[in-house]
């Protein structure tokens, strides 16, 4: 039984096995627990009312993200609740012993991105986190997903989890992808080819020569929206651009560790001829970039085609939400995506806040103009980020052509702060949800990549990118 | 945790496919450090319009499903964000059964950790027990989890699955976390090895 291939989930499952029995679930061990503010508080408070320690703060990781202001650090915070929230989490993690990146700390920023940014995302690593888009981590060949509070909770004090055995559903995207297409692009394809429920219940490996291809950051992208299918997590085999990405960060393995880790990490790669139990094939050359049209991100289309017509949804279901979300999106069937304006322009979130990201943005905008009636901002996913990209002068290109350079954190990605849409507002987003409400109350938000909100920003609405570059 | 065995409640049908966790409990009421109270701000944006008063076209606003205990509604309920303040939401409004076609993965999970029961039926039954509620006032369901049925007040029976494990822990209303450190022996002896490896 040994010698039977294996996919890369199989064996990273198999790995952390601590205990495996009939009719119980398993007792996976977790690697790497990653805390932000928001999901935690309870779960510490837990702890603290059965008298339960932090088994592994070695292992335990905390930022603040979720609800801190991206205004200027040196101003007081307003919002007496979310500044409560932040508090705990710092004080928790005093008491608990847990390092805390806070919003003084130079490491501070949205969690998914500094985990890898730190090398603390490692491949093979079992990684959880209060927060569904931990599938990012996937991205590094790691098993990693979002858990509610009580399963923080579990993880904190046992640094385990029960864990039912998921499915393994194989994505393979082949070709070359066009010239303008990214991967946001990619995963929008894919979530509306399966929908929002096509992958639950799956653990979704992406491969295939478009996935070879990407970088490390386009990689994260990808695996960052695989809850949006429906799947916990998303994975990619790591291989020698996963290795250049992490070498040298600070808590990546060192010297003769370093050649060790290696060994093991080489090992993790699906074997040939080992079976998923789902299997899709996408063809990247056929991709255009993508626009969601709807309230969720399985509603979506393609720049050059049109709002769709609800009787034609294949199902009543569909066609039910399908009005349902035209009337709340303020959209008419037929109407051209490209002639769709926008108010507002969002350059963030874990899915495309990182430097690549503000690169790839920053070359649409540089020279140009934001539309006089766009207000567009950018918040970069970390202090890290926000570094790099000023040493490098993005932020006065961004800033020359309008708009606001702001400080990291989740911002308007879920609108906890005060980043939020106005009623009626609609926005270009390179964020990971367009759900009603989402972004503000009454908001309409369309999720598209860097490139394509940054063109929307200065076009005043969405154009194709492709005939800009 | 509340255990889960036998309940009969009354029905409240929401007729909408893929409610995602930020329509269940929207962000603003994340902040709170309490896990108690966020059942007046369940489903806030269709309960409540802008200027705070009720909305009367809404559901659980109507009189008729006042009192309501479980919750039918369409597929992928609770998609999206992995915030266990919706389980607490539904919970605290009074909600301890929800009958739907699918359930989001980390929705359902953070529902078992919570006491309440994700009852998955058929699409067809699912219709046909919305057809019923929009039918008969006051109409109830027994929801029985040793048996693993949803019975009509006709008495017409519905088999839904359940993982044996899962199940095990909602009767007895486990402490999952006491029920893992029965295995710590197990922890220590794994994190041996582990903590040798360089990654």
């Amino acid at each position: 039984m040994s010698d039977r291939p294996k996919t890369m989930f199989e064996k990273i499952w198999e790995r952390h096995v601590v205990r495996e029995a009939p009719g119980e679930a398993t007792i996976l061990y977790i690697d790497v627990h990653l805390v932000h503010e928001v999901t935690s508080p309870q779960a510490f408070e837990g702890l603290r009312l059965a008298g339960r320690r932090v088994r592994r703060p070695d292992k335990t990781f905390a930022t603040m993200d979720h609800n801190v202001p991206t205004t200027d650090r040196s101003l007081p915070i307003l919002d007496a609740i979310a500044l409560k929230q932040m508090e705990t989490l710092v004080r928790n993690c005093r008491e608990f012993g847990i390092p805390v990146f806070d919003l003084n700390s130079p490491d501070q920023g949205i969690v998914h991105v500094i985990g890898p940014e730190l090398g603390i995302t490692q491949p093979g690593r079992t990684i959880v986190c209060g927060d569904s888009h931990t599938s990012t981590h996937g991205a590094f060949g790691a098993l990693a997903f979002g858990i509610g509070t009580s399963e923080v909770e579990h993880v904190l004090a046992t640094q385990c989890l029960l864990q039912l055995k998921p499915k393994t559903f194989e994505i393979r995207v082949e070709g070359e992808r066009p010239k303008g297409v990214t991967a946001k692009d990619i995963i929008l394809a894919i979530i509306g080819t399966i929908g929002t429920a096509g992958g639950t219940g799956y653990v979704i490996e992406y491969a295939g020569s478009a996935i070879r291809a990407l970088s490390m950051e386009e990689r994260m992208t990808i695996c960052n929206m695989s809850i949006e299918a429906g799947a916990r997590a998303g994975m990619i085999a790591p291989d020698e651009t996963t290795y250049a990405f992490l070498e040298g960060r600070r808590y990546a393995p060192k010297g003769k560790d370093w050649e060790k880790a290696l060994e093991i990490w080489q090992s993790l790669p699906t074997d040939p001829g080992a079976k998923f139990d789902r299997y899709l094939e996408l063809d990247a050359s056929q991709l255009e970039p993508m626009v969601t049209w709807g309230t969720n991100p399985g509603q979506v289309v393609g720049v050059t085609g049109v709002v769709p017509d609800p009787s034609e949804m294949p199902t009543e279901d569909e066609r039910k939400a399908a009005e349902r979300a035209l009337e709340y999106m303020g959209l008419e069937p037929g109407t051209p995506i490209t002639d769709i304006p926008v108010d507002r322009v969002f350059l963030g979130s874990c899915t495309n806040s990182r430097l690549a990201d503000l690169r790839a943005a920053a070359r649409i905008v540089a020279g140009k103009k934001v539309h006089p009636r766009v207000r567009a901002m950018v918040v970069p996913g970390s202090q890290h980020v926000k570094k790099a990209a000023e040493a490098e002068g993005l932020d006065k290109i961004f800033k020359e052509a309008g708009f606001e350079w702001r400080e990291p954190g989740c911002s308007m990605c879920l609108g906890m702060n005060e980043d939020i849409l106005q009623p009626g507002e609609r926005c270009a987003s390179t964020s990971n949800r367009n759900f009603e409400g989402r972004q503000g109350r009454g908001g309409r938000t369309h999720l598209v990549s860097p490139e394509m909100a940054a063109a929307a920003a200065i076009a005043g609405h969405f154009v194709d990118i492709r005939d800009w570059l | 945790m509340q255990p889960f065995t036998v309940h009969r409640g009354l029905v409240a049908p929401l007729d909408r496919v893929n409610v995602d966790t930020d329509q269940i409990i929207p962000k603003q009421f994340l902040k709170r450090i309490e896990r108690t109270g966020f059942g007046q701000f369940l489903f806030y944006d269709w309960r409540y319009r802008p200027d705070g008063t009720p909305d009367p076209d809404f559901v659980l606003n109507q009189p008729r499903y006042q009192g309501a205990s479980i919750l039918l509604t369409r597929a992928n309920f609770g998609s999206g964000s992995s915030r266990e303040h919706a389980p607490w939401a539904l919970l605290d409004y009074g909600f301890r059964a929800i009958i739907a076609p699918s359930f989001a993965d980390i929705f359902k999970n953070n529902c078992y950790k919570n006491g309440i029961l994700p009852v998955e039926l058929d699409a067809a039954i699912v219709d046909h027990l919305f057809q019923e509620v929009w039918n008969h006032e006051g109409y109830e369901l027994t929801v029985d989890l040793p048996e693993q049925v949803v019975i009509e007040p006709n008495g017409t029976r519905h088999r839904f699955e359940v993982n044996e494990f899962r199940k095990y822990c909602l009767l007895n209303g486990l402490d999952d976390i006491g029920w893992t450190l029965q295995f710590e022996d197990l922890i220590a002896a794994y994190e041996a090895e582990r903590d040798a490896l360089p990654t």
